[in-house]
């Protein structure tokens, strides 16, 4: 590990000129516990490591027009302390909190969650299904991006050369709107998603559902939004007949791979069972709020 | 090309300041500039928790930070939880109920069950396991160790009254 360079840039500014002229062995760093266990695996030899926890806005927890701006290197304990944003996004702060131990989660972020382009990244479903997006820094300016565009394969982003995210964006809270995450592992605590199903959803006046949004984890190459799942709920309480069209739409959307966690079948099956028990829990939360 | 670094941060209560190079781990650090070797590495990969340290109030694993990010942090090790030859009432509590075997992840688990009693003086057990669950002890299968940190919580409790 002796060729490294770290830089800890004060400005956006500055940490895009850094990840520019490091090139292509580049890292950007938020909490490490994907990095650090690449870098000492030795499946990865950074020339460079830029560190941007001490960029402007980087980390913390504000509330701008109505929605939150959570810093993208913020900690997941961090992010579970807020009450307001708890209240608010339930199911994104119980998919923050899931990732990993007490330890775990006193450095990981959602920036590094989303980056890493694992697809059982635990934020990703529940931020999918929020509409949440990036703030993304880079030479050439600022830019927006839902959360859903960031990974593009396995490991992969669609990140430009010399750009990392700043913030993560949640829109306003729309009355009567809750969601809820949940995920499926082999033990109860410290293992990677076989399967995570995140919802989202508006009741209207009449606790009839308006809008939702289903996004699945680990049964596809990237986290992807399943707009049937959602469109198979709109319009309903949420009754047996429903709750059968979602777990319908959600199998269909899965393309798992077979692994020692789980096989194709097992995991098409566990996604629409999630998504039917976390769009029951997004309603129960959204009634209670009626 | 190997630059090392001039690092100064607070361990302890103590400003030090010490070289690293960039690659190195806090860990590392702890260990091989300070000689803070209570910190142990059972795995280097975040999964065993032996290598736990408070930095900035936030309960972290040593192993996964770079020692290069510590410029300007506090750092808690667990050399800095007894007061001088006086145990804290965890460590006392650890001896008392046998919650140790070979001790290799004793340093760690005591440091992450005073990040939880620093937090929440008043855990539940439930609380007490998951809070703990990150600090892998293959020795003592973990109910005495869940013993010593509830009973050391009802001590700190009573003295704060
Ligand atoms: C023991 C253990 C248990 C874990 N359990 C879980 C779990 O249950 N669920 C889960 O989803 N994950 C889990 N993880 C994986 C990891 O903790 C999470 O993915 C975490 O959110 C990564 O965040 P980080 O800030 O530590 O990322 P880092 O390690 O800092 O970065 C990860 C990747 O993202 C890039 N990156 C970081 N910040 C940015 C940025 N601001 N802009 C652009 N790119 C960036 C980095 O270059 C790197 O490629 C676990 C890891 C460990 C070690
Ligand atoms: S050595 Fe750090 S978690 Fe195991
Ligand atoms: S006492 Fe041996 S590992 Fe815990």
């Amino acid at each position: 590990m002796s060729q490294i360079a770290y830089l800890a840039p004060t400005s956006a500014d500055e940490a895009a000129a850094a990840l520019i002229k490091g090139g292509a062995t580049a890292r950007v760093l938020s909490g490490g516990t994907d990095l650090l266990v690449q870098l000492r695996a030795g499946r990865l030899a950074p020339g460079l490591i830029v560190d941007v926890k001490r960029v402007p806005g980087a980390i913390g927890i504000r509330q701008e027009d109505g929605g939150f701006v959570i810093g993208a290197s913020t900690p997941g304990m961090t992010i579970g302390e807020h009450a307001a944003l708890e209240k608010a996004w339930p199911g994104v702060v119980e998919a923050v909190m899931l990732i990993g131990s007490t330890q775990i989660q006193g450095r990981a972020s959602i920036a590094g969650n989303l980056c890493n382009a694992s697809p059982a990244a635990d934020s990703a479903p529940a931020l999918i299904a929020a509409r949440a997006t990036c703030v993304i820094v880079g030479p050439s300016g600022r830019r927006e991006a839902p959360v859903e565009a960031i990974g593009i394969a396995p490991g992969r982003t669609s990140l430009a050369k010399g750009e990392f995210v700043l913030e993560i964006r949640l829109p306003p809270r729309a009355a009567r709107s809750a969601d809820a995450y949940l995920r499926s592992i082999p033990r109860t605590e410290m293992d990677i998603a076989v399967v995570g199903a995140g919802v989202n959803l508006t009741l209207d006046a009449d606790g009839v559902i308006a809008d939702a949004r289903v996004a699945l984890g680990a049964v596809g190459p990237t986290v992807a939004l399943a707009p049937d799942a959602g469109a198979a709920i709109i319009g309903t309480r949420l009754d047996e007949a429903a709750l059968a069209r979602l777990d319908d739409a959600a199998r269909s959307a899965c393309q798992p791979i077979s692994d020692k966690r789980g096989t194709v079948d097992f995991r098409t099956k566990i996604a629409g069972v999630l998504a039917r028990r976390a769009a029951a829990i997004a309603y129960g939360r959204a009634r209670g709020r009626a | 090309m190997t630059s090392r670094r001039h690092i100064s941060a607070t361990v302890n209560g103590d400003p030090v300041e010490f070289l690293s190079e960039a690659g190195t781990t806090l860990l590392d650090a702890l260990r091989d500039e300070l000689g803070l070797t209570g910190s142990k590495e059972g795995c280097g990969s975040g999964d065993c928790g032996a290598c736990s340290v408070i930095v900035d109030g936030r309960l972290i694993c040593s192993c996964l930070m770079l020692a290069a990010e510590a410029e300007g942090r506090r750092i808690e090790t667990i050399e800095g939880m007894a007061d001088g030859s006086t145990l804290h009432p965890l460590q006392r509590k650890f001896l008392e109920h046998a919650a140790l075997q070979c001790g290799f992840c004793t340093p760690g688990l005591l440091v992450a069950a005073k990040a939880l009693l620093d937090a929440n003086p008043d855990p539940s057990e439930s609380e007490t396991r998951y809070w703990l669950a990150g600090n892998l002890c293959r020795c003592t299968g973990y109910d005495k160790v869940i013993r010593a940190v509830m009973d050391a919580a009802a001590e700190l409790r009573q003295a704060r009254v």
